[in-house]
């Protein structure tokens, strides 16, 4: 047998060898015997001293094209079994995937507060200021600066929370309206503003009453504001908060610090306005007050009903969660049942 | 007040418009209207039957059978058990397969073996409430006054065809509550000039001023106070047109001579009273405010004794009636009345609602003296009432009106310049536009050079100044066609400021830790509304509460979070972690406004997890709560100022698991477990609450953050294991710790506290890691030996710490 079929022979037997392999140990003794110093395709080199010096690099190549061959298919098989390791470490490390995952614990905001946050930060990019205000308020701002004198019908005791003649719980937030007119400086700007927070009245608490809720007062006083930016203003509002397929439209209505005032309805979103039961089949739902600020109120605020004028309006963020989320009792607000106020902890819009 | 379509359309041509599409017109341009209601609505197959002939049922005591003619060939048998049936009758009869109120429906059927076609009904079961039924036919069916057309249905002649348009009026127009008010108010948004019945009385009786005396003696009270006498009229019911019209609007016919007053007071919003002439043998009115402890018995018969506010119509020496709110039983109309002494006058509102309030006596009559009247017609309101008395009672009215008093208001007269009125709407609408809108008003009005004068009428007391007659030009061109813009003008900024930024952050905080936003009752009793304080003081107290759940103004969170907690454990919720921002009220004297404080108070309890495949929940503890409180504080920047020392002054909190917290002087507030006490009287589990101050939190002060490279050197830390006493706090070991480390001293960290037999009896080990770090050089172990040597010796030395 001639050289190179004798290192056929080697290649034939060695590449058996080395895809019968099947670990990494096995597969490194395979390459000590075969490659080695001491191996066979060594000594098969070793004697090609005994050939022809034109036979010589013929073999020589060759038998470097099957050291290398060999070479390759250990790498080869050393990356198979590799792969074939990790594959068995996968499989066992392998979870449930459908197992529930540690969640860390986040709370909820309550919903009144997500209502009120939302169109604090609509009317803050409209560039209004938020004012906060005292609770227990003076009957001088609650009422007098609001157009609202002694015995008139809208001071009933059935309202108002007195705590003495001349103090009590705020009734609505507009107080805050008179105290920030009489400090405004009108040379620096406009007066924009909202004011939100807690208001009481003097009510049993039922499904349809709460003793205490919020409100979202809103003024905007300025040389030349109109009841179309009223309009404006209060479509923007409809539309943030009940979608933007809203249409709003005004009513005649009645309150002491306006003139004109007016009640604004928003088309219904349950129904798109043809009637149903959310709407009372009207396909129209009353969401707050509004009206241009009555001359009294600016005036007795040291302000030149002439030279400026504006609007106000008054909303409920209580009213605004009832109909948006379906809530039929207002008490639920206020009683602060986990398992309510988590229902709000996805995004709310 | 329910306004009568068919009435109204006497008075403004309806052009036809559906009820319901004139109710949606006029809530868009006036008055908000509550629902329009049909009288016969769900009825059906009911009609007038004449009873030719009855008999007592056979089998039965209190049951008749009637042949009924309901217009076909052949009377039927009704049977029927109402006590006034009886033969002759035109009657209101449901047919087999009618339908009357609730919708009940009716079927031929048998009563006790006799056949009945149908059934003869009542008032009410046709849908009348009891309140406006006649007496007469209060308990049994009704009985037309005259023949009718037997077999057409009933509701015609019954006034149930009509639709009701029920106003719900603001309180600044009161003018439609009145049919004329509500003619005008129509009238203007369809652009008709209403027309009304004239008034023209023959008085063909003795002069009024004869008859009666009248003196008003508080002038400033009784604006207008008029009188009339209507002599030997016949008492009688009134006729059906007109008892239509008081029980479609709730009003119960009596007899003629009230309907009469009640139905003017429906035309003309003008309340009138009626007395018996001949029982004021004193021929003599006197109007006055009562005397203290007069007595009087109203119409209801309710005896009163009256205050000095009230008004009274007296006879000159004992008050007749409470003015404006009631009459008096004594000066009653009753079927032997043949005179009568018709009022019609103007009171005070405010006098009036004071007397309805505390006699808690509201009427038709009062309900408009409070709210207003058409000064213009009290004199043609009473003589249209003498006029009807004349027609259906058959009276001779006195000649000539007794005026007790009379001084009308000034008709204001107001500019109106349409610049203006479009400025104020942003609008463009034309001047011609507004002069018809004023016109369709009926408001006279003349050009005075650029500007509209109008003089606006008595009717409408609401509008005084330019701003109303602006929003009467808005409502009536339309608000559907004002323009949608946004203010124009100086930019302005938006923006929260420091504090609510702060509150923001604050809340934001907590529900990242993990704690459920709650919002409680700022009113509460008296113990709920101090506890958690050491010197609470008196808080405030509502003068006129709800309930006394609800009295006192809260000086603290934490009461109300614990009821929000009962709540939850009252519901099986029981692991409950909650917070909630808002303000206590700290009383400042009886007539001063309290401080409001912002505060943040959070409450734990139960365990902290819900139970999972991969962690057992734990029970809350101190370090929970306390360990919330200092990453909040952190994230407010005030943790490092922040110092918590041991508790014990709060009786509501435990004495031994309670922190004070300090910034600078001032007291922060608390975190610590509820006193075993306090849990066991609410009946709670371990709960933890905490509270603090956020104006402490505001008024603090904060370096600025400047920010520094990351090191580039390499860090040390080492070890520190101490036996101590167990009264030695950590504080004072991190306090002679940081004290004796020296500037490379980054931080120190407990990491172990252990106590036992090992160590000794009141002994505790703290384990310490100070990590130290020079940000400009690599440190050696020499000078971090030399700081601990330092601290170790300090340590011994000043807390007698044994190093392990
Ligand atoms: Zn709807």
């Amino acid at each position: 047998m001639g050289l190179k079929a004798k290192l056929e022979e080697l290649k034939t037997k060695g590449l058996v060898d080395i895809q019968a392999a099947d670990d990494q140990r096995q597969l490194n003794e395979i390459r000590v015997k075969l490659l080695g110093k001491k191996g066979p395709l060594t000594e098969v080199l070793r004697g090609m001293k005994d050939l022809s010096a034109a036979e010589r690099p013929q073999v020589g190549e060759f038998a470097n094209k099957i050291k290398t061959e060999l070479a390759t298919a250990i790498d080869q098989q050393l990356q198979v079994l590799d792969q074939k390791s990790l594959q068995q470490r996968l499989a066992h490390e392998t979870v449930d995937v459908t197992l529930p995952g540690r969640q860390a614990q986040v709370g909820t905001p309550h919903i009144l507060n997500q209502v009120i946050d939302d169109l604090e930060d609509l009317f803050i990019g409209l560039g209004y200021e938020v004012i906060d205000g005292p609770e227990v308020e003076t009957d001088h701002y609650n009422f007098e600066m609001m157009n609202i004198p002694k015995d008139h019908p809208a001071r009933d005791m059935q309202d108002t929370f007195y705590i003495t003649d001349e103090l009590l719980m705020r009734t609505h937030t507009s107080p805050n309206q008179a105290r920030t007119l009489e400090t405004h400086d009108f040379s620096k700007g406009p007066l924009k503003m909202i004011s939100p927070g807690r208001v009481f009245r003097r009510d049993n608490d039922d499904a349809t009453h709460s003793h205490q809720f919020n409100q979202i007062e809103g003024l905007v006083i300025d040389h030349h504001v109109t009841m179309a930016d009223l309009k404006g203003t209060l479509e923007v509002v409809a539309r943030h908060v009940f979608g933007d397929e809203r249409e709003i439209r005004l009513r005649p209505s009645y309150f002491p610090f306006t003139e004109p005032s007016i009640e604004v309805d928003i088309s219904c979103f349950a129904c798109g306005g043809k009637g149903c039961s959310v709407c009372k089949h009207t396909g129209w739902i009353e969401v707050l007050g509004a009206g241009m600020v009555h001359p009294n109120v600016l005036r007795g605020a040291g302000v030149d009903p002439v030279e400026f004028g504006g609007f106000a309006f008054g909303l409920g963020p209580d009213r605004f969660a009832m109909l948006k989320y379906g809530v039929n009792d207002i008490r639920e607000f206020y009683q602060n049942d986990l398992r309510f106020l988590h229902q709000f902890q996805r995004e709310v819009k | 007040m329910k306004i009568s379509y068919q009435w109204l359309n006497q008075m403004v041509d309806l052009h036809g418009i559906d009820p319901q599409k004139l109710a949606d017109q006029v809530s868009v341009t006036g008055i908000e209207v509550a629902s329009v209601i049909a009288p016969d609505a769900g009825l059906k197959k009911i009609v007038i039957g004449h009873i030719l002939s009855t008999k007592p049922h056979p089998d039965s005591d209190h049951l008749t059978l009637c042949q009924v003619d309901l217009g076909a060939a052949e009377p039927v048998q009704i049977v029927c058990g109402a006590p006034n049936v009886a033969a002759d009758q035109y009657v209101i009869v449901a047919l087999p397969g009618s339908r009357i109120a609730g919708n009940v429906k009716i079927k031929r059927g048998k009563m006790r073996g006799e056949a009945s076609e149908g059934m003869i009904c009542s008032l009410q079961e046709i849908g009348f409430s009891d309140s406006v039924v006649p007496k007469e036919f209060a308990n049994g069916i009704y009985v037309f006054p005259q023949p009718e057309p037997v077999g057409d249905a009933v509701f015609l002649y019954l006034g149930m065809d009509d639709r009701l348009i029920d106003f719900d009026i603001t309180p600044n127009r009161a003018d439609t509550l009145g049919m004329h008010g509500a003619a005008y108010e129509v009238g203007a948004m369809l652009h008709e000039r209403p027309r009304f019945p004239e008034v023209n009385l023959n008085a063909t009786g003795l002069p009024t001023h004869e008859l009666i005396k009248v003196d008003v003696e508080n002038l400033e009270l009784v604006p207008q106070y008029l009188m009339r006498v209507v002599q030997n009229v016949t008492i009688k019911p009134s006729p059906l047109w007109l008892q239509i019209r008081l029980w479609n609007n709730g009003i119960r016919p009596i007899n003629n001579v009230v309907d009469v007053t009640n139905f003017v007071l429906l035309e003309y919003g003008q309340p009138l009273h009626a007395f018996d002439y001949d029982k004021i043998p004193s021929k003599q009115i006197v109007v006055r405010t009562a005397r203290t402890d007069e007595q009087l018995t109203t119409l209801d018969d309710e005896e009163w004794t009256l205050r000095p506010t009230d008004l009274v119509i007296t006879d000159g020496t004992k008050p007749l009636a409470l003015a404006g709110v009631m009459g008096g039983l004594d000066s009653e109309i009753d079927a032997q009345t043949t005179n009568v002494l018709l009022e019609s006058a103007v009171f005070n509102g405010t006098a009036i609602r004071k007397t309805a309030q505390w006699t808690n006596l509201h009427s038709e009559a009062s309900t408009r003296f409070e709210k207003g009247i058409n000064q213009d017609d009290v004199g043609q309101a009473l003589d249209r009432a003498v006029q009807l008395l004349c027609d259906l009672a058959d009276g001779t009215a006195s000649e000539g009106t007794v005026i007790g008093h009379q001084v009308l208001p000034a008709e204001p007269e107001v500019l109106v310049d349409p610049q203006r009125v479009n400025h104020v709407l942003g609008t463009q609408i034309s001047a011609a536009e507004m002069r018809q809108i004023l016109t369709d008003l009926q408001f006279k009005h003349q050009d005075q050079g650029d500007q509209i004068l109008v003089t606006v009428p008595r009717r409408r007391w609401d509008i005084s100044i330019e701003a109303d007659l602006i929003e009467e030009i808005a409502r009536l061109y339309g608000y559907d066609k004002l323009p949608s813009t946004l203010p124009t003008g100086v930019q302005t900024q938006g923006a929260y400021n420091h504090r609510q930024q702060l509150i923001r952050t604050a809340k934001r905080n907590l529900l990242a830790q993990g704690l459920d936003e709650v919002i409680s009752y700022s009113l509460l009793t008296e113990p709920q509304a101090t506890a958690f304080a050491a010197h609470a003081p008196a808080p405030i107290k509502l003068a006129w509460p709800m309930t006394q759940d609800h009295a006192y103004l809260r000086e603290n969170l934490v009461s109300g979070l614990i009821l929000d907690l009962q709540y939850n454990l009252a519901r099986h919720q029981n692991n409950v972690q909650i917070f909630e921002q808002g303000n206590v009220f700290i009383p400042q004297g009886a007539e001063t406004q309290p401080l409001e404080v912002p505060m943040i108070a959070a409450l734990w309890s139960g365990e902290l997890s819900e139970p999972s495949w991969l962690n057992k929940p734990r029970a809350v503890d101190f370090y929970d709560a306390k360990g919330v409180v200092e990453e909040l504080l952190t994230i407010l920047g005030v943790q490092d100022q922040v110092v918590y020392e041991a508790e014990t002054g709060l009786s509501d909190l435990h004495p031994g698991r309670t922190a004070r917290l300090k910034l600078g002087e001032a007291t922060l507030g608390f975190v610590g477990e509820v006193h075993p006490n306090v849990q066991h009287e609410h009946n709670l589990p371990a709960t933890y609450v905490m509270q603090l101050d956020l104006s402490v939190i505001l008024a603090a002060s904060l370096p600025a953050l400047v920010a520094q490279p990351a090191a580039k050197y390499p860090a040390i830390d080492r070890d520190l294991a101490l036996i101590l006493d167990q009264q030695v706090t950590n504080a004072e070991v991190e306090a002679v710790i940081t004290a004796q480390a020296g500037k490379y001293l980054q931080n120190v960290q407990i990491f172990d506290v252990f106590a036992g037999e090992k160590i000794g009896h009141l002994k505790r080990s703290l384990a310490y890691r100070l990590h130290f770090q020079n940000p400009a050089a690599t440190l050696t172990d020499d000078e971090i030996n030399q700081a601990m040597a330092k601290v170790t010796q300090a340590l011994t030395e000043q807390l007698h710490a044994q190093v392990r």
